[in-house]
C-alpha cells in the first residue's frame, strides 16, 4: 500500500531505478576513465598503449608534485583548525546569541563565502594583502609576504564559513537542557563548554575539520591570486600542467588521490552506520525494561 | 549560608514580576513556602509557571521582586552558585556519561574527594534502586529508568530546595501513577523541600502538600489539595480543578447560619453564611459526586432539581450522567458503580431528580 | 509553549565570555571579508600608475582630496566583450542550474524512496564524488572529449555531434572540446552533488504518510508528487540552485580547462586583469559589478539558511 502511493507502478520502480544506475554511471565513469588511463603506456587517450605502472614510478620523483602535495598538506592541515576553531565560535554566536547589534549582518557575512565565486574570494584577498603590505614597508620589506601565511588565510576565510554551518547543525539541535542542567549542577559557563557541550558536538568537529581540510586541499583560485614565489599548492602544479593539456602524471596524482578518498569514505561510512545500529538495538532493549 | 530562618517561610517569593517586553509572564507573586514542604504550581501552558520556576533556578532573573531562600537573597546568583537543584521535563541526563558520572557531575564540581564522590553516588543509587545501572549510558535505560537517574543525580548534592519540572509529563498513565507515589516516598525520605511545577491537575493533588492555581502570571488561589478542591475561591478555580456544575443565582434569603439563592431551575439552601447580601448575584458550584440521581421527587423543597438524561458515560468504576434541566443548563452527575448490576439502573432519557445536601455547595462570588 | 521559552535577549550578568565569542569571529569577518570589499571598491574607482595604484586620496593644500576615476566602469560599459562575459556567465549559470536540478531531483528523489537499508550506501556513493577534488573531476572530462576520447568518440559515431552542432553548442563537426558543449557538461558534472545533496537531505526527511493520506483522497501518485512532494522540497530546491547558479556565475577552473574562446566567462575576466593584464583596479570593476549581479540570488540564499536554522528548532 505504502509502495502504491509512493511508487504507483512497476514502471515508476524501474525508471527510478534505471534513473540511479544512469545517475551514478555518469559521476563515475569520468572518473574511473581517467584511473584506468593512468596506467596507459600512450600518453593520448585515444590510444591504449599497454599497461604500464611508469607514471606513478615518475610521480615518486616528481619534485614539484610532492613539493606542492606537501605544502597543501601543510596548509590544509593548519587552516582545517584554524577554521573549525573561529567556524565554532561563529556557530556558537549564531545559535546561543539571538541579539546583539548587527546581528543580519554577520549571519550574512557568515553564510556569503559559501557561495561566493572564489574569483571574488581572491582578488579581495589579494588587494588586501597588497594594502597592508605597502601600510608596512617600511618595516622590513613589507609584510605579509604573499606566499605560505597568505594563502593560509585566504583558506582560513573560506573554511570558517563551511565549518560554522556545520557546527551551528549539530549545536541547534542540542537540547537546551542539557547546559541548562550542567550549570545548575555547579559547573561554571566554562566547565559547561568543556564537559557536556563539547562532547556533544565533536562528531559535528570532526565532519568540519575533514570537510576544510579537502576543501583546502582542492583549492585552485584562492590560492592561485594568494600564493608568492616558492609557494606552488598541489593543485596550482595539476592545474598548470592540466591547462596544457592531458598528461598522464596528472592522472596518476587523481587516481592516487581518489583512492585514498574511497577508502576513506568507506571506511567512515561503515564506521557511522555501524555505530548507529548498535546505539539503535540499545535503544530498543532498554525500551523493553520496564523500569 | 543558613540562618536562623522562620521555617514556614523557607522560600520567600516576595512581589515578584517577569516582563518580556511588555509581557508579564510573572505578574507580582507573592508566597511563603515552609520547609519539607511539596509545592505545586499548577496552570495551563503559558500561565507563567515554568517562568517562575526558572526564576528560582537562576535561568531568569526577575524584572523586580526578591526571592529569598533560608534568609539567603538569591539576586545576582547564578545557578551554578545556588543551593538548589532541579530536574528538567526531558531529565537532560548527559548522553555521553553513564548513570555513575551523571550522578557524580554535581558533587566534581564541588570539588569533592574522590572518596567522599563514591560514597555519596553509591548512596543515591541505593535510594533509586539504580545500583546494577551503574555503569550504563542513558540511551541504555527505560523511561523510568531514566527519571529515576534525574532525580539521584538532582539529590546527590542535599540542595536546600528541590525544583521539578513537570515531572510525570514523559511518562505514560500506568508508570505515571507508580512514580507518582515512589517519587514522594523518595523525597519525605530525604525530607527536601520541594517546588514542582506541572498542569496535570492529578498529579499536583496527589504528590503535593499546597497547591497555587495559576493563570496569567497570577496566583488565584493558594491551598491544599482538599482546600482547592471543596473550597475554590474562583470560578475559574472550580471550574480549572476537576469538574463542576456552576449555577449563576441571586441570593434571596441571607442569615447568619444559612442562605438560600434562587436559580434558574432551582433554590439553594446552602448551610452556612456567606459575606453578602440580599439581591447580590452570585455562582453556586456544585461538584458532580456530591449529587444523587433518583426517580421519585424528594420531600425537600430546596436542593433539589428535574432534569432528562440527556447521555451517559460509563467509566467502569463510575458513571457520568448529563441531565438537561429546564432551562436548558446541564447538570454533570457522576455516581459510582456500587453494585454490579442495579434493578433501577438509568438509561437516556428518564426523568430523575438531582438532589444534594446543604454542606455540598460552595457559594462564589468572583 | 510556555513564555519562559523566550529567550531574552540579555543575559545576567555572569555570562562574560559572550564578548570573546562573539567578537572574535566578527572582527575575524570585518577584516577578512568586509574590509577586503571596501578594498576592491576602492580600487574600483582607481587607476594603474607606473608601478602601483594611485591613491584616490590625497593631500592637496593641507586638506584631504578625493579623486574618484571612473574611467573602469566607463570601459565597462564601452567595450562589448565585458557585457557578453556577463551575459554569458548568467547564461551558463543558468543552464547549469537548470541541468544540475533536471538530472539531480530525480537522482536524489529516488535515493530517498529507496529501500532504507539501501540508503546509507548510496549516499556514500554520492559523497565519494563530492570529496574528491573539484579540480581532478573537470580534468576527466578532458580525457573524454578530446580527440579520440571514448564518449567523444561516441558522440561523433551516433552523429550526435550533429544535433549539437544544430543546437549552436559547438563550432565544428567532429571537435567537442573547448566548446559551449564541454563547458556546460563539465560544469554540470563538477557541480551535481551540490544539487542533489541538499535536494536528498530534504526528500528523505519528507514524512512519507502525507503521500498515504494524499493517496487515501484520490490522488494519483503523479498528482502527489506534483502537489505534495514538490511544494515540500522548495527549500531543498532553492538550497540546490543558489549553491550551484551563484558560484558558478564566477567559475574560472571549468571555462579555463573545459571552455574555448567562445565562452568567456566573467571568472576568466577578472583572472586576465589581474594576472595578465596586471590592472587589478579594472579587475576590480569588473569583480563590484558581478557582486551586484549576485547579490539577489546572495540574498535569497542568506534568507533560506536563516529559515533552515529557524525550521529546526
Amino acid at each position: 500500500m505504502k509502495n502504491r502511493a509512493i511508487f504507483g507502478t512497476r514502471f515508476a520502480k524501474g525508471f527510478g531505478r534505471a534513473w540511479l544506475v544512469g545517475g551514478f554511471l555518469f559521476l563515475y565513469l569520468p572518473m574511473v576513465t581517467l584511473m584506468i588511463f593512468s596506467f596507459n603506456h600512450s600518453r593520448l587517450a585515444s590510444h591504449w598503449g599497454g599497461f604500464s605502472l611508469e607514471w606513478y614510478a615518475k610521480l615518486a620523483s616528481d619534485t614539484e608534485i610532492i613539493n606542492g602535495l606537501w605544502l597543501s598538506l601543510k596548509i590544509a592541515v593548519t587552516s582545517a583548525t584554524g577554521s573549525v576553531i573561529l567556524g565554532t565560535m561563529a556557530a556558537f554566536t549564531l545559535v546561543k546569541y539571538k541579539r546583539f547589534r548587527g546581528r543580519t549582518f554577520f549571519t550574512g557575512m557568515v553564510n556569503a563565502p559559501l557561495v561566493m565565486p572564489e574569483v571574488i574570494q581572491g582578488l579581495s584577498l589579494l588587494l588586501l594583502f597588497v594594502a597592508i603590505q605597502h601600510a608596512t614597508e617600511r618595516f622590513d620589506g613589507g609584510f605579509p609576504e604573499r606566499g605560505f601565511f597568505t594563502i593560509w588565510l585566504g583558506h582560513l576565510m573560506i573554511g570558517m564559513s563551511y565549518a560554522a554551518v556545520v557546527i551551528q547543525a549539530r549545536l541547534q539541535d542540542l537540547n537546551p537542557q542539557l547546559e541548562e542542567a550542567a550549570m545548575d549542577l555547579g559547573a561554571r559557563p566554562w566547565q559547561v563548554f568543556r564537559l557536556v557541550t563539547f562532547p556533544m558536538i565533536t562528531q559535528s568537529l570532526i565532519s568540519a575539520w575533514l570537510l576544510t581540510f579537502s576543501l583546502s586541499l582542492d583549492d585552485v583560485v584562492a590560492s592561485a591570486f594568494l600564493s608568492g614565489p616558492g609557494a606552488t599548492t598541489m593543485p596550482l602544479v595539476i592545474f598548470s600542467r592540466a591547462r596544457l593539456g592531458l598528461d598522464p602524471s596528472v592522472n596518476a596524482v587523481a587516481t592516487v588521490m581518489i583512492v585514498i578518498v574511497a577508502i576513506c569514505v568507506a571506511l567512515a561510512s561503515v564506521w557511522v552506520a555501524r555505530a548507529e545500529r548498535r546505539r539503535a538495538a540499545e535503544i530498543s532493549a532498554a525500551a523493553r525494561d520496564d523500569s | 549560608m543558613s540562618t536562623s530562618a522562620d521555617n514556614t517561610k523557607f522560600l520567600q517569593i516576595q512581589d515578584v514580576v517577569k516582563d518580556f517586553g511588555g509581557y508579564k509572564a510573572v505578574n507580582h507573586v507573592n508566597l511563603d513556602i515552609a520547609k519539607g514542604e511539596i509545592f505545586a504550581l499548577l496552570g495551563s501552558s503559558g500561565c507563567g509557571k515554568t517562568t517562575l520556576l526558572r526564576m528560582l533556578a537562576g535561568f531568569e532573573t526577575p524584572t523586580s521582586g526578591r526571592i529569598i531562600l533560608n534568609g539567603q537573597d538569591l539576586a545576582g546568583l547564578p545557578p551554578y552558585e545556588r543551593p538548589l537543584n532541579m530536574m528538567f521535563q526531558s531529565y537532560a541526563l548527559f548522553p555521553h556519561l553513564t548513570v555513575w558520572d551523571n550522578i557524580a557531575f554535581g558533587l566534581r564540581r564541588d570539588n569533592w574527594p574522590r572518596d567522599k564522590v563514591a560514597e555519596r553516588v553509591e548512596a543515591m543509587l541505593k535510594l533509586v534502586q539504580l545500583s546494577k545501572y551503574a555503569k550504563r549510558k542513558p540511551h541504555q535505560l527505560s523511561g523510568g529508568q531514566q527519571q529515576r537517574v534525574a532525580l539521584a543525580r538532582s539529590l546527590a548534592k542535599q540542595p536546600e530546595m528541590l525544583l521539578l519540572d513537570e515531572p510525570l509529563g514523559a511518562l505514560d498513565k500506568k508508570l505515571r501513577e507508580e512514580t507518582q507515589i515512589e517519587l514522594v516516598n523518595i523525597i519525605e525520605q530525604v525530607g527536601v523541600t520541594c517546588v514542582m511545577v506541572t498542569h496535570d491537575q492529578e498529579e499536583a493533588m496527589t504528590m503535593a502538600s499546597r497547591i497555587a492555581v495559576m493563570s496569567e502570571g497570577r496566583f488565584l488561589q493558594v491551598g491544599s489539595p482538599a482546600e482547592i478542591y471543596e473550597t475554590p475561591a474562583t470560578r475559574f478555580v472550580a471550574d480549572f480543578i476537576g469538574n463542576v456544575n456552576l449555577m449563576d443565582g441571586t441570593v434571596s434569603v441571607d442569615e447568619a447560619d444559612h442562605v438560600v439563592i434562587d436559580c434558574a431551575d432551582c433554590k439553594h439552601y446552602v448551610g452556612h453564611g456567606i459575606t453578602g447580601t440580599v439581591g447580590m448575584s452570585v455562582t453556586v458550584a456544585l461538584r458532580p459526586e456530591k449529587i444523587t440521581l433518583q426517580r421519585e421527587k424528594p420531600a425537600d423543597p430546596y436542593n433539589c432539581v428535574a432534569g432528562k438524561i440527556e447521555e451517559m458515560s460509563y467509566f467502569g468504576s463510575s458513571t457520568v450522567y448529563r441531565v438537561k434541566l429546564a432551562s436548558g443548563q446541564v447538570l454533570a452527575v457522576s455516581t459510582a458503580n456500587t453494585e454490579r448490576h442495579s434493578e433501577s439502573a438509568l438509561t437516556w432519557g428518564d426523568i430523575v431528580w438531582a438532589h444534594w445536601s446543604p454542606q455540598a455547595h460552595v457559594v462564589l462570588t468572583q | 509553549m510556555d513564555a519562559s521559552n523566550k529567550k531574552p535577549g540579555w543575559r545576567p550578568s555572569w555570562w562574560r565570555g559572550r564578548t570573546a565569542v562573539i567578537g572574535v569571529p566578527y572582527f575575524w569577518l570585518l577584516l577578512f571579508f568586509l574590509a577586503p570589499f571596501l578594498i576592491v571598491a576602492n580600487y574600483s574607482v582607481s587607476e594603474m600608475g607606473a608601478i602601483r595604484v594611485e591613491n584616490i586620496t590625497s593631500v592637496v593644500d593641507g586638506a584631504v582630496k578625493l579623486t574618484v576615476k571612473y574611467s573602469n566602469y566607463v570601459n565597462l560599459t564601452a567595450d562589448n566583450l565585458y557585457w557578453h562575459a556577463y551575459l554569458a556567465s548568467l547564461k551558463y549559470a543558468f543552464f547549469t542550474t537548470v541541468f544540475c536540478l533536471l538530472i539531480g531531483y530525480p537522482f536524489a528523489y529516488f535515493m530517498a524512496r529507496a529501500k532504507q537499508a539501501l540508503q546509507p550506501t548510496l549516499l556514500m556513493l554520492v559523497m565519494l564524488p563530492f570529496w574528491t577534488s573539484f579540480l581532478l573531476r573537470v580534468y576527466a572530462w578532458k580525457g573524454l572529449l578530446d580527440e579520440g576520447g571514448w564518449v567523444a568518440d561516441l558522440i561523433t559515431g551516433s552523429h550526435f555531434d550533429r544535433v549539437l552542432l544544430w543546437l549552436g553548442v559547438i563550432e565544428t563537426q567532429g571537435q567537442l572540446m573547448h566548446t559551449t558543449f564541454s563547458l556546460i557538461v563539465g560544469m554540470t558534472y563538477t557541480y551535481l552533488p551540490f544539487m542533489i545533496l541538499p535536494l536528498y537531505a530534504n526528500l528523505s526527511k519528507m514524512d512519507l504518510r502525507l503521500l498515504e493520506a494524499a493517496s487515501d483522497l484520490g490522488a494519483t501518485p503523479w498528482v502527489a508528487f506534483w502537489r505534495v512532494t514538490v511544494p515540500l522540497s522548495k527549500a531543498g530546491i532553492i538550497a540546490g540552485s543558489m549553491l550551484v547558479f551563484i558560484p558558478c556565475v564566477g567559475e574560472y577552473v571549468t571555462p579555463e580547462l573545459l571552455g574555448g574562446p567562445t565562452t568567456l566567462m566573467i571568472g576568466r575576466v577578472i583572472w586576465d586583469e589581474n594576472f595578465s593584464n596586471n590592472d587589478p583596479p579594472m579587475a576590480s570593476a569588473v569583480a563590484v559589478i558581478l557582486v551586484l549581479l549576485i547579490v539577489v540570488p546572495l540574498a535569497i540564499f542568506n534568507k533560506y539558511q536563516v529559515e533552515a536554522q529557524e525550521a529546526r528548532k
